[in-house]
């Protein structure tokens, strides 16, 4: 008996003329979250794709837990391919399933026969292999409504396959599929789930951080390296550019009225993002934004943050409550490492009563005795890269 | 230039402690409790050792019981006498300051119906022995203190409340943690009475990973882990051979107290005249506390910005407490200081191996932070 992985690609077969490649991006991302578990050799028939182990010691429970994380899978599960030979198939579906079938109290067969010179119809094969799996497991009842474990037995041109439940997959679409965009992160609870969100569109991401050392400690960036470590096991790796951001703050809160501080760092982040999504090829920036979610997050003040950025600012959480993105913080791991207690730059001299209804031209005014661009160019200058994987 | 003035938080191992550390790994690895002669030559090193650890205790060495850390101690401690002691009363008096070894065992006890009075320091840290004679009576079964306070270094009269518990007529068991007074001010606790007093060998220039509890010889105590029967059936599992042997040879190497003492005072004296100079500095340690220990607020700097600050050019601090990162000070709090003096705090903890020169280099940091950190 080998084992084969059997891959449902959901959305994407509904991609027309595209389907192929977005297919091809899929495979070339399973390959290398498995660089790792040894040689597979991966095979795309409609909307299925089979993934075939090749070496001997090929992990298949650390394959499972990878796919579960990699998006553009609708669904997939673990099953059987043996002979095409009836004897086999009764032998081998109760003790392939053994641990599925211990746990569930009803089941039925399912059987398909594309192989249409096989000497049993599909109910016939069905009825068989019902019998053969009452026969090991006498807990068991048979409900074709409503079963807690469907057996499906399929012959095909080759092979025989035996499978059990299907396996939810991550959903959205292929990475890479979608194209790049370049992430602001802090290292709150928000910014991570964002970019997962991007990520299960499809699209690869660049990330930004911004450190202002001493207000700001190393622990801090830490959070940000274990975060996007997190992120990336859905994401694939992320390039991260970490910009020195110290003296900007301070020329901020030395030169500026303290109602516009927020504001106006906005601003500069969003300059010096803008410069590094251009020298990256990002079309995009994306943010953990939530409207309303503190001052510098109201309507006014997005459209005063957005007016210095030339290209467009996703903000996928733009409509989500606190309570939504922990949610979803906690389903991907991020939330723990996001509540280590260590200040970010968005928190260094916060104005007592920030304006939550600020107007462009007020900030233009009020950034007005700063040399912008020589500080934006500085500070993309002096940019640290590192790959997160 | 790199200054450690973070002696509190841990202090770096001398020379003889990592020598004997690394002799017991190499040649003398085998378990005490074996019968062959590996195993009775490293019993012999850990009786000798214990002998070291007592003598500095002034104490008989079987009253000495090595554990893991000083959590170990502490914990061991409090559970052990509150189970000896439990049928005999219901109340347990300690301090609002203790470190969290001490004080999470307490809420355990208090959510389990035990009386947990927390006694709270003055504005210098400080609590009167009145405080003790006030809550201690007949049904007290347990009281725990520090010996001196890890965040400002407030000398506490743990000599004075055996007496007190005497006079009182009450059962209660006398625990001191000793964890940043050890080796640094003379605790006798045969003299002053004390039935418990935890320790740890990686505050007095040994390694992280060794503790040791005095018990009186009068009080059997249960243990709370269960195992070998080692230490006397006090703390099962293997002795950590490397780590006690460190132990032993750091406090032969610190010697007496006395003279390193003076030295301190010298240094922490001047540090306090000199930081006096520079508007902006307040001191949060009493002129009585312990020389070793140096709280201050620097104003309009948050504590993790000047730590962060001065770790940037070679000078390593700590926030309040090393163990509590992130939360505000419950020392700092109990004292009833103003929230931006608790906020703007930041230890300063020397050893004998720290000299004027470094204090000089910190003390120009502080006044470059003011400079550099604040509003222009």
């Amino acid at each position: 008996m080998k084992e084969i992985i059997l891959i449902k690609n959901g959305e994407l077969a509904l991609k027309g003329l595209n389907r192929s490649s977005f297919e091809s991006v899929l495979v070339k991302n399973i390959r290398r979250r498995f660089r790792y578990l040894g040689r597979v050799e991966i095979k795309c028939m409609q909307s299925t794709m089979t993934i075939e182990p090749m070496s001997e010691d090929f992990d298949m429970q650390e394959a499972i837990d990878i796919l579960k994380r990699v998006f553009g899978i609708a669904a997939f599960q673990r099953a059987a391919a043996v002979e095409k030979d009836m004897d086999i198939i009764l032998k081998t579906a109760p003790e392939y399933l053994r641990e599925q079938l211990e746990l569930a109290e009803t089941f039925k067969v399912e059987a398909k026969r594309s192989d249409k010179k096989f000497p049993l119809t599909s109910p016939e094969i069905s009825r068989a292999v019902g019998e053969a799996v009452l026969k090991k497991f006498h807990h068991l009842k048979v409900d074709v409504h409503n079963p807690d474990l469907t057996v499906t037995v399929e012959i095909r041109d080759r092979n025989a396959f035996i499978r059990g439940n299907q396996i939810k997959g991550a959903g959205g679409m292929p990475v890479g599929t979608g194209g790049k965009a370049c992430l602001l992160i802090s290292g709150g609870i928000d910014s991570p789930v964002a970019a997962w969100m991007m990520s299960k569109r499809g699209v690869v991401l660049d990330a930004v951080h911004f450190a202002s050392p001493p207000y700001t400690s190393p622990q801090s960036e830490q959070k940000v390296h274990d975060l996007l470590r997190q992120v990336s096991k859905y994401s694939g790796d992320i390039a991260l550019y970490t910009v020195g951001f110290t003296k900007i703050q301070e020329l901020i809160r030395d030169n500026c009225e303290e109602e516009y501080f927020t504001l106006v760092m906005r601003r500069f982040m969003m300059r010096i993002a803008n410069k590094i999504a251009e020298k990256s090829d990002c079309s995009a920036l994306v943010t953990g934004e939530s409207l309303g979610q503190v001052a510098s997050q109201t309507m006014p003040a997005l459209a005063c943050t957005d007016s210095v950025s030339d290209i467009p600012v996703l903000r996928p959480l733009v409509a989500m409550d606190k309570e939504e993105i922990i949610g979803v913080s906690r389903k991907i791991g991020t939330f723990d490492i996001s509540i280590r207690p260590f200040e970010d730059c968005c928190t260094v001299f916060t104005p007592r009563h920030p304006r939550t209804n600020p107007k462009k031209e007020q900030l233009d005014e009020a950034e007005r005795s700063l040399d912008i661009e020589a500080l934006v160019n500085e500070a993309v200058e002096n940019v640290k890269f590192e790959l997160i994987r | 230039m790199q200054v450690y003035l973070d002696n509190s938080a841990t202090t770096k191992p001398c020379e003889a402690a990592v020598k004997s550390a690394l002799a017991v790994m190499n040649e003398e690895y085998g378990n005490p409790s074996s019968l062959h002669m590996k195993g009775f030559n490293a019993s012999v090193l850990l009786e000798n050792s214990r002998r070291t650890i007592a003598e500095s205790l002034s104490c008989e060495p079987s009253c000495v019981y090595f554990t893991p850390c000083g959590t170990v101690s502490n914990n061991t401690a409090i559970f052990g006498a509150v189970n000896l002691m439990k049928r005999r009363g219901n109340k347990i008096v300690t301090t609002a300051f203790e470190h969290p070894s001490v004080a999470r065992c307490m809420d355990k006890l208090s959510q389990e119906g035990f009386e947990v009075v927390r006694l709270s320091p003055d504005l210098n840290g400080e609590i009167s022995p009145d405080k003790f004679e006030k809550e201690i009576d007949g049904n007290t079964i347990l009281v725990s203190l520090m010996a001196v306070n890890n965040e400002i270094g407030s000398i506490l009269p743990f000599d004075k409340i055996k007496a007190i518990i005497k006079r009182k007529k009450s059962p209660a068991l006398l625990h001191v943690d000793a964890v940043q007074g050890y080796m640094k001010i003379n605790i006798k606790p045969e003299k002053c009475g004390i039935d418990l007093l935890s320790v740890s060998a990686h505050k007095v220039h040994a390694l992280k990973g060794c503790g040791a509890l005095y018990i009186d010889r009068a009080v059997r105590i249960k243990p709370y882990i269960l195992g070998g029967g080692q230490e006397g059936n006090i703390c099962s599992g293997t002795q950590a051979m490397p780590n006690i042997a460190a132990f032993s040879a750091a406090v032969s190497e610190l010697g007496g107290i006395g003279q390193r003492l003076e030295k301190i005072k010298e240094l922490n004296g001047y540090t306090r005249r000199e930081l006096l100079k520079i508007p902006g500095v307040s001191i949060n340690s009493p002129e009585s506390a312990l020389a070793y220990i140096l709280n201050i607020s620097l104003k309009g700097i948050p504590s993790q910005v000047s730590v962060n600050y001065f770790s940037q050019n070679g000078v390593f601090v700590s926030a309040g407490s090393a163990c509590s990162k992130g939360h505000r000070s419950d020392t700092l709090t109990s004292m009833g200081l103003p929230v931006e003096r608790i906020d703007s705090a930041v230890r300063i903890s020397f050893s004998c191996q720290n000299t004027k020169e470094e204090t000089d280099f910190f003390l120009k940091l502080v006044n470059t932070a003011f400079s550099e950190l604040s509003k222009k």
